[in-house]
């Protein structure tokens, strides 16, 4: 009963495993009509639009630029530098177009006017003040070591003899008793 | 001698200073370049009507309020029963510039809560937004009778920025001919 129910199966069992083998076969060929078309038609371009859009910031997500953000504004500014490049405008003419528009805010790279001198400078002023803090600081410091009094040869002697343990006898200090 | 040992103290409180104002300010609000340069032109077709069309240019001659909204804008809700105060005090002309919605859920949005605008104007791609640079919606402008921005508010507009900033502006520029 068993047995005939399982003989009964298998013819089924056959033409699936062999519909199965004709549909992987046949299966590259049928789909590479459909292959996925290049999404970009100009890579000249899109490497253009790319490079300024990764010097933009987006103004949604202010971390990211126009290049990373998935905002729905950053995908209109991204579609915006395209049209304009597209359409022959320079990289400065579609930066300005953006800078009139949004600010300075939009640039990752801030200019260098009024407003920003401490910006650019600033580091370059930290790095002076700390240079010459630091020479100011050393010339001290020796000037310190340099005046120190100096220490006369029977004085130097017992400094010595502290420090390797000994006992000179030449001064009353000396004359502890050791344990 | 001593003071030396408050010098750390010191940069200390200047840093905190800086650092305590900076928590003040609000990182999204960008100032905007457009302030008291004339508004963007533009032509676009009312909400309301299709086949008629509204641009900056005709509403020179007097002072008012562009208000860009959308259906799909969770802080328009926010802001909305303030415009529906100033449009029932009949302030200055408002404005809409219903920003990248759809026709169908803009008119019902307005059905559902009530239309305090003047006219909308419908910016379907965005453009005009981008004109004006808008990164955010809600965002107000206030415009003067030569066509001039001269203010503009990011984010949902309170009662307190009508009372404060708002009003006294549109006051100041009224009597200004």
């Amino acid at each position: 009963m068993r047995a005939s129910s399982f003989r009964h199966l298998l013819p089924s069992a056959v033409s699936a495993l062999m519909f199965t083998l004709i549909l992987a076969v046949a299966a590259p060929q049928a789909f590479a009509a459909d292959e996925a078309a290049p999404l970009v038609t100009d890579p000249q371009l899109e490497e253009r639009v790319m490079d300024l859009s990764h010097k933009l910031r987006c103004l949604v997500c202010q971390n990211q630029s126009i290049a990373e953000s998935n905002a729905p504004l950053a995908l209109d500014l991204r579609n915006q530098v395209r049209e304009q490049l597209a359409a022959g405008k320079s990289e400065e003419a579609v930066v300005d177009y953006l800078v009139a528009r949004y600010g300075d805010f939009v640039l990752y790279l801030p200019p260098f006017k009024g407003t920003t001198l401490l910006l650019w400078l600033g580091p370059a002023l930290l790095l002076v003040a700390g240079a010459g803090w630091l020479g100011w600081r050393l010339r001290r410091r020796a000037e310190e070591v340099r005046s120190a009094p100096h220490l006369t040869r029977d004085e130097r002697a017992r400094a010595r003899a502290l420090l390797d343990g000994t006992s000179p006898g030449t001064s009353p200090s000396s004359e502890e008793p050791r344990s | 001698m001593k003071a030396k040992f408050l010098v750390p103290l010191a940069l200390f409180l200047v840093l905190a200073g800086f650092l305590g104002y900076g928590l003040q300010l609000n990182p999204r609000e960008v100032p905007s370049p457009l302030v008291d340069k004339p508004a963007p032109e533009f032509r676009l077709a009312t909400l309301a009507a299709p086949d008629t069309a509204l641009g900056a240019a005709d509403m020179r001659g007097e002072v008012w309020l562009l208000n860009v909204w959308a259906s799909w804008c969770v802080s328009c809700r926010e802001e909305h029963p303030v415009l529906m105060e100033l449009a029932r005090d009949k302030v200055v002309p408002l404005v809409g510039l219903n920003y990248k919605d759809t026709r169908p859920e803009a008119i019902a949005w307005l059905e559902a809560h009530g239309d305090p605008y003047t006219t909308s104007v419908v910016d379907a791609d965005g453009r005009v937004g981008i004109d004006y640079g808008v990164y955010g919606v809600p965002e107000t402008f206030l415009i003067d009778r030569q066509g001039v921005i001269r203010y503009k508010h990011i984010g949902p507009v309170t009662r307190e920025a009508v009372r404060d900033v708002l009003l006294p502006k549109i006051a100041e520029l009224a009597r200004a001919s």
